[in-house]
């Protein structure tokens, strides 16, 4: 890891602010047809569509926070008004105490975006030049530099691929060839839109290792977006929930289960095997499953300890299970009820 | 609702990456890497870049023998310029032309609606010198790969020269002008990608205008005065003519100083403008699916 092991920093004040940030953008439409078009040559019809209304929150120094929504949702706009790609329509925003859109040279050499379905890197050269070009971009110094790169292509594992021409590479290579790139300049605060995005199992969990890795030793910012929700469960500690641009839910894991995770999964397996209790177990709960005597309940939580205690009173049970919904359960629960915070 | 201040995040305690020292070093560091970074990439395309520098030279080629034929009906010359010298003029405008390529307007529209630009709005230095130092870079490999391309133009056509150290000199230097003006006269039209979409009919207007009134279709002076005159407040003579004069015309040493003065000034005014309109411009940049 670059750097070594660098104590986790404490910056005390908030990383990332963000307060009512809002970004619309004119959308032209029109009917379909030969007559729609030339009515559109006099006056072009246009829409205003808000993709971010109004959103804020705060992100700690250190902290790993994963944003969460639907496509169009307006995370990646979000993102890219906090890195200073675009400019606000309205709002406030401050990222290690610069305003974005300011770009100024000195906030972007401390933030970085990985974006997973984009390329930043030479595509036809091996990525070793882009990472050479980077050097000078962020005028790092040289020997910093190679020990740091070696460091981060060891860590990824990459260190065949660095030699090989982007385009030749997987995607998922490809990925881990970017990431390395944009964390050269050791960014203080990380913007990782769908870092996963297309890879398989195996190549999803060793980006999530780096990742965690990364923050726990350099005490690096991660605000991530991801559909993942493996992602999320490994790296964050705080998620915020966005959708038609606005945030539902801004807390903990662990709060929004609570929040939002209003039945938990009682699986009974009963002794009597052929039996075919489904009728009687509708007391319980709502049966989602019912065969050779496995029974599958959906029951509201503060109920749960009663059930399984009336059950195991009632029958002859070989086991039960009480479980938590999944977190895309749970989300998209959020989602649907579309819950204020 | 009224946003309350934001609070202000401190200096971190530890030393986070970033730039070191800023200045004219660093900045050559990164033209350096950069046009290295081309080369290596524009040497592995080396067949292609040769195909299309060969698919060039038609377009002096024809010009070539269009005016030669023209001077030798009209007794050897037109207007003053010999045969030979409309061999020496054409065979320097295929390096000049080649020189001159630099990042199309049309490309802008890409980088735009593509989201390109957002890779080099995330780095800590204006995108404009990565187009620079990039094609900077290429031009080394053009340079190399025309050389062969003269000799053989040479040994066909037979060209006159009246070549100084002054104007070698003069010429090195006017070439990288020409590229300079070119590059942020290109990047001043790309910009207005920013605003419309419909950018064709502005870029074919102003490629028009430049074939005329560069020195790339004729000789500037086998103009019209007026012409000449009209060109002369542009920056196209900077970018075509007067580097084609320097080696094979027969300026002498206050015209060359005249001409490399004008290239500077157009620099200048070019980088101003492109200062200028840059805030402006990337405020529109929606990174649309970028």
């Amino acid at each position: 890891m670059p750097a070594g092991n660098v104590p986790r920093v404490t910056r005390g004040r908030p990383d990332v602010e963000v307060q009512q940030l809002r970004r619309t953008f004119q959308v032209a439409e029109r009917d379909a047809g030969l007559v729609a078009a030339l009515r559109g040559l006099g006056r072009r019809r246009t829409r205003e569509v808000t993709a971010v209304d109004g959103v804020s929150f705060r992100v700690d120094p250190g902290e790993v926070v994963g944003f969460l929504g639907p496509n169009g949702a307006g995370k990646t706009t979000t993102l890219k008004m906090l890195t200073g790609l675009l400019h606000p329509t309205a709002g406030e925003a401050r990222v290690l105490d610069a305003v974005p859109w300011r770009r100024e040279p000195a906030f972007l050499a401390r933030i970085t975006l990985v974006m997973g379905n984009r390329n930043q890197l030479q595509w036809d050269l091996p990525a070793l030049d882009s990472y050479e070009m980077n050097r000078s971009i962020y005028r790092l110094p040289p020997a910093s530099f190679r020990r740091d790169r070696d460091d981060l292509v060891e860590l990824l594992g990459i260190g065949d691929l660095v030699r090989k021409p982007v385009r030749t590479l997987s995607l998922g290579e490809r990925m881990k060839a970017e990431i390395v790139g944009a964390l050269l300049h050791q960014p203080q605060v990380l913007f990782l839109d769908e870092p996963t995005l297309g890879l398989d199992l195996v190549m999803q969990r060793r980006i999530r290792t780096f990742l965690a890795e990364y923050n726990r030793r350099r005490g690096a910012t991660i605000l991530l977006t991801s559909h993942y929700m493996a992602d999320v469960e490994a790296l964050c500690s705080r998620v915020l929930l966005i959708d038609t641009g606005r945030l539902l839910f801004d807390g903990s894991l662990r709060a929004l289960a609570d929040r939002f995770q209003a039945r938990q999964t009682v699986t009974v397996t009963l002794a009597d095997h052929a039996a075919d209790l489904s009728g009687q177990m509708s007391g319980y709960g709502e049966v989602v499953q019912a065969e050779g005597g496995r029974v599958v309940l959906l029951v509201e939580r503060e109920r749960t300890s009663a059930v399984a205690g009336r059950i195991l009173a009632e029958h002859r049970v070989d086991d039960l299970t009480i479980e938590d919904p999944s977190i895309e359960d749970v989300i998209e629960r959020a989602f649907a009820g579309g819950a204020a915070s | 609702m009224t946003a309350a201040p934001l609070t202000r995040a401190p200096t971190p305690t530890v030393p986070w990456g970033g730039p070191g020292r800023r200045g004219p070093r660093h900045l050559l560091d990164f033209y350096l890497t950069t046009a290295r970074t081309a080369i290596a990439e524009q040497f592995q395309y080396r067949a292609a870049n040769y195909a299309y520098m060969i698919g060039m030279v038609v377009e002096p080629v024809v010009y070539l023998v269009v005016w030669t034929t023209v001077a030798k009906a009209e007794g050897g010359a037109v207007g003053g310029v010999t045969a030979g010298d409309f061999v020496a003029y054409y065979i320097v405008w295929t390096l000049v032309r080649n020189m001159n390529i630099v990042f199309t307007p049309y490309g802008w529209e890409e980088r735009i609606r593509e989201g390109h630009f957002s890779a080099l709005l995330l780095r800590p230095m204006h995108p404009l010198h990565f187009d620079l130092a990039y094609f900077a870079g290429w031009k080394v490999v053009v340079i190399i790969l025309w050389l062969p391309i003269a000799a053989l133009l040479s040994l066909a056509f037979h060209p006159t020269f009246s070549l100084t150290w002054a104007r070698a000199g003069a010429f090195v230097v006017a070439i990288w002008g020409a590229y300079l003006v070119r590059s942020l006269v290109l990047w001043l039209l790309g910009m207005l990608t920013f605003w419309t979409t419909r950018v064709s009919a502005p870029f074919e207007l102003f490629f028009t205008l430049e074939l005329l009134l560069s020195g790339r279709l004729v000789p500037l002076t086998l103009m019209p005065d007026w012409a000449q005159s009209i060109a002369a407040w542009t920056p196209f003579p900077s970018t075509f003519g007067f580097p084609i004069d320097t080696l094979a015309g027969n300026l002498d040493g206050p015209e060359l100083a005249r001409g490399l003065g004008v290239q500077l000034l157009w620099v200048l005014i070019g980088w101003g403008l492109v200062r200028l309109t840059w805030p402006r411009a990337v405020r529109r940049y929606a990174a649309v699916g970028g």
